[in-house]
C-alpha cells in the first residue's frame, strides 16, 4: 500500500513535467496545424542556457525565466525564418522541423559538450519533506513540480479563455481564414504563439534539469514523450494534455514499479487503444 | 561540355584512388562518432591511431592507411559500417566497434567474410567470443565479467556487505556485468535478495528507489552517464544512505565531477575497471605521456577506449610486423601470429589470447575518495592479473551456468 502511495505520488509528478511539455508543442498544434517535431530540441535547448544562467547567477527562477526566454527566441526564430514560408504545408513543415531540431542537437552538443547536466537548487528546494501518512521523504523539488505544473496550467487557461489574445488564438484554431480576411496579423500572431509555446517547452527543460538531469537525447525522449502525451489527449488542447500528460506518468511509473521490463508497453498500448477507439485523442475534436 | 564534366570527374576519381597504392595495408576503425558517445568513440579513434603512429606509420616498407568510420552504437549501424570499410575502401584488417551488442553483430558478419581479420575495439558483450565465436574475429580485452573481478570478493570481505541489491540497465552488458561480481559475491557467501533492470535512458527511478528493500547492505548500480547520475540523486533526494558498489561505466568522470549532494553516496564506493586515469605504474604513465604529446587536445589521460582501441591496433601492428606486412596467404599467417602474440599492455600486464581470441587481462578495483580540495578520485585498493574470460572458474563449468540474462545468475 505504501509503495503504491508512493508510486502514484511519482506518477502525478512526472505527469507534470510532462505536462510542461506537452502544452507548448498541443499550443501550436491547435492553432497552426504544424508538428513541431524540434519541440524537444527547444526544450533542451532551455534546459542548457536555464543551466548556465543558474551557475553564474545562482538564481533558480531567473534560470528557468531565461531558460524560457531563449526558447522563446529560438522558436520565433524558426518560425519566422523556416516554417513560416511553408504555411499551410503540414508535411513539409514537419519535414523542416525534423531537420531542425537535428542540427540543433548537433550544435547543442559541439557547444555542451555530451556530459549529464544537473541545475543545483536553491536551499528551499533540495533535500526532501517528511510525508505525513506515508512516513518516507519525498523530495521538495517533486512537490514545487506539481505546485508549478498546476499554476502554469491556470495561467495557460486563462490566457486562452479570458485574455483578448486568447481570443485570436481561439478564433484561428476555428477558422484561419476568417480571421485573416478580418484583418489580423496572421502571421505575426502565428510567430508569437510559436514563441509562446516553446517558452513553455524551455521551461520544462529547466525543470527536467533540476528535478531529473539532462543530456543529448533528452530532446527526442520530450518529443516522444509530448506526441504520446497530445495523442492520448487530443491536438490542440490544454484540457486534454493534462489528462493525456497525467495517463502516460500514471502508467510509466506504475509499469516501472509493477512491472518494470514491460514499463514502455503500458505507455504505448494506451496509445494503440486511444487510436483505436477515440482517434481525435480523449479531448480532441475530431476534423470536418 | 557534358564530355568534359565526365572527364574531370573520371579525373577526380582518379586523383582520390590514385595515391592508395596496392601495397599499402589499409586498417579500418568503427567508433561511434556520433550523438552522446561522439567524445568518448572519438577518444577511441586516438588510442587505434596512437598504435599505428608508435610504429612509425610503416611495416616492412609498406604504409598504414588508417580509415576511420562511424557507428551509432546500434548493431545494424556497426555492420554497415564494417560493409562500407570492407566493400568500398578494400581494408584488410578491421579495428571496433565501442559499444556491446555492436561487438556481437560484428562477430556475425565477420563469418561471411572470412578474408577479413576483425579486431575489437572496446565492445564488451560476453557471447562476443565466448559463445558461437568466430575465426577471424580477435578481442584483446576483456569482457563486463572480467572487468568486475576481484570486487565481488572485496565488497563481501573488505566491506562486509551481506546483502546487496543491484539496480542496472536492461541490456547484454549490464548483464555481463552483474555477473562479473555476483559470481564471486555469492561464491564468497554473499546474497542478492533482488534485481532491478530498468530501460537504458530512464528519467525517473524513483518507483525503483522505494523498492530497494530496507535489510540490504549496499547497492550494486551497473547503470551509465546520465542514468548513473539519475539514479543517485533521487536516491540521495528520497533519503537513502545506503552505501553503493559501482559498475566498471558508473563510477567515472562524469560522475566525479558533476555536483549535487548525492555525492557522498560515492565515497569509499568500490568499482571495478581495467582502466584507471591515474593510475601510477610506469607504464601506464609512459602510455600517458605518449597520449598527451600525440594528442594535447584530448582528454588529460587516455580514456578506457583510447586504452582498448589501442591494445587491439597495436596488436595488429605487432602481428603485422611478425609476417613482414604479408597478408597474402587469406591472413592465415597474420592470424597465426595474432594467436600467439603476447605483449605488455599499458597497464604493465601481459596480453594473450585463450582458445576464443578473447584477452587474458588485469583489472583492478578501486574506490572512490575525497581529495583535499572537496573533489572525488578514484584509487585502486587492489590489482588483479591475468583475469581470463571463465573468471578462473572450469570452462565447462562455467559454459554449462548457461547465458547471462536477467535471471541468470541468481543468489536470493
Amino acid at each position: 500500500m505504501r509503495l503504491f502511495l508512493i508510486v502514484t505520488l511519482n506518477g502525478l509528478t512526472l505527469a507534470a513535467l510532462y505536462f510542461l511539455a506537452a502544452s507548448g508543442f498541443s499550443l501550436i498544434f491547435g492553432l497552426m496545424r504544424t508538428v513541431n517535431m524540434a519541440h524537444g530540441a527547444l526544450l533542451l535547448l532551455g534546459g542548457y542556457v536555464g543551466y548556465d544562467v543558474v551557475e553564474l547567477t545562482g538564481s533558480w527562477m531567473l534560470g528557468i525565466a531565461c531558460g524560457g526566454l531563449a526558447a522563446a527566441l529560438a522558436g520565433a526564430a524558426v518560425q519566422a525564418g523556416i516554417l513560416g514560408w511553408m504555411q499551410g504545408d503540414e508535411l513539409r513543415q514537419t519535414l523542416a522541423s525534423i531537420a531542425i531540431s537535428i542540427v540543433l542537437a548537433d550544435l547543442m552538443l559541439w557547444y555542451w559538450g555530451g556530459i549529464t547536466y544537473q541545475v543545483s537548487l536553491p536551499d528551499i528546494l533540495s533535500g526532501g519533506q517528511k510525508l505525513p501518512l506515508l512516513g518516507v521523504g519525498y523530495a521538495n523539488i517533486r512537490l514545487a513540480l506539481m505546485a508549478f505544473a498546476v499554476v502554469v496550467g491556470v495561467m495557460l487557461w486563462f490566457l486562452i479563455q479570458r485574455t483578448r489574445f486568447g481570443a485570436v488564438i481561439r478564433a484561428g484554431v476555428d477558422d484561419q481564414d476568417m480571421l485573416r480576411a478580418l484583418g489580423f496579423p496572421i502571421g505575426r500572431i502565428f510567430i508569437a504563439v510559436f514563441a509562446l509555446g516553446s517558452a513553455l517547452a524551455g521551461m520544462a527543460g529547466v525543470i527536467a534539469a533540476s528535478a531529473l538531469s539532462i543530456s543529448p537525447g533528452t530532446d527526442l525522449q520530450f518529443l516522444l514523450s509530448s506526441l504520446v502525451v497530445v495523442i492520448v489527449g487530443g491536438m490542440g488542447s490544454i484540457g486534454g494534455a493534462a489528462l493525456g500528460a497525467l495517463l502516460v506518468g500514471l502508467a510509466e511509473q506504475y509499469g516501472l514499479a509493477y512491472a518494470p521490463t514491460y514499463g514502455v508497453v503500458f505507455t504505448f498500448g494506451i496509445m494503440v487503444l486511444i487510436l483505436a477507439v477515440r482517434p481525435q485523442g480523449l479531448m480532441g475534436r475530431s476534423e470536418q | 561540355m557534358k564530355r568534359l564534366k565526365i572527364a574531370a570527374t573520371a579525373l577526380a576519381i582518379g586523383a582520390v584512388v590514385a595515391p592508395a597504392q596496392a601495397e599499402d595495408i589499409k586498417i579500418g576503425v568503427i567508433s561511434i562518432l556520433e550523438g552522446a558517445f561522439a567524445s568518448l568513440g572519438q577518444d577511441g579513434i586516438r588510442g587505434a591511431e596512437l598504435a599505428v603512429k608508435e610504429a612509425g606509420g610503416v611495416v616492412d616498407g609498406q604504409s598504414i592507411d588508417v580509415i576511420t568510420m562511424s557507428s551509432d552504437a546500434s548493431p545494424d549501424s556497426a555492420v554497415n559500417a564494417a560493409r562500407k570499410l570492407i566493400e568500398q575502401d578494400n581494408v584488410d584488417i578491421l579495428v571496433g566497434p565501442l559499444s556491446g551488442s555492436e561487438g556481437i553483430a560484428l562477430r556475425d558478419l565477420s563469418k561471411s567474410y572470412p578474408d577479413i581479420t576483425f579486431i575489437n575495439g572496446s565492445s564488451a558483450a560476453q557471447d562476443t567470443t565466448l559463445r558461437d565465436s568466430s575465426e577471424n574475429f580477435f578481442r584483446f580485452g576483456g569482457d563486463g565479467a572480467q572487468w568486475m573481478v576481484g570486487v565481488g570478493q572485496y565488497a563481501y570481505e573488505e566491506m562486509g556487505y551481506k546483502s546487496v541489491a543491484v539496480v542496472a540497465e536492461d541490456y547484454s552488458f549490464p548483464y555481463t556485468q552483474v555477473l562479473g561480481f555476483m559470481s564471486e559475491y555469492c561464491s564468497a557467501g554473499g546474497r542478492v535478495p533482488e534485481k532491478f533492470w530498468t530501460p537504458i535512458g530512464n528519467k525517473d527511478y524513483s518507483s525503483v528507489v522505494y523498492s530497494i528493500p530496507d535489510d540490504v547492505d549496499a547497492i550494486f548500480v551497473a547503470l551509465g552517464g546520465a542514468d548513473a547520475v539519475n539514479f543517485l540523486t533521487q536516491y540521495d533526494q528520497a533519503g537513502g544512505d545506503k552505501p553503493i558498489i559501482g559498475g566498471s561505466i558508473t563510477i567515472d568522470s562524469s560522475i566525479l565531477e558533476s555536483k549535487g549532494p548525492f555525492k557522498n553516496l560515492l565515497i569509499g564506493a568500490p568499482a571495478g575497471t581495467p582502466t584507471v586515469s591515474d593510475y601510477e605504474g610506469d607504464e601506464w604513465i609512459a602510455f600517458t605521456a605518449l597520449y598527451n604529446e600525440a594528442y594535447p587536445d584530448g582528454f588529460s589521460a587516455p580514456s578506457i577506449f583510447a586504452h582498448h582501441y589501442y591494445m587491439g591496433a597495436k596488436a595488429a601492428m605487432l602481428a603485422l610486423d611478425e609476417v613482414d606486412g604479408s597478408l597474402d596467404d587469406g591472413q592465415q599467417a597474420f592470424r597465426a601470429a595474432l594467436t600467439d602474440l603476447e605483449f605488455v599492455t599499458p597497464t604493465g600486464g601481459t596480453m594473450r589470447l585463450d582458445e576464443n581470441r578473447n584477452g587474458i587481462i588485469d583489472n583492478f578495483v578501486t574506490e572512490v575518495y575525497e581529495r583535499e580540495d572537496g573533489s572525488l578520485g578514484t584509487r585502486v585498493v587492489k590489482v588483479v592479473r591475468d583475469v581470463n574470460q571463465v573468471l578462473g572458474q572450469d570452462p565447462e563449468i562455467f559454459l554449462a551456468s548457461g547465458p547471462v540474462s536477467r535471471d541468470n545468475p541468481s543468489c536470493p
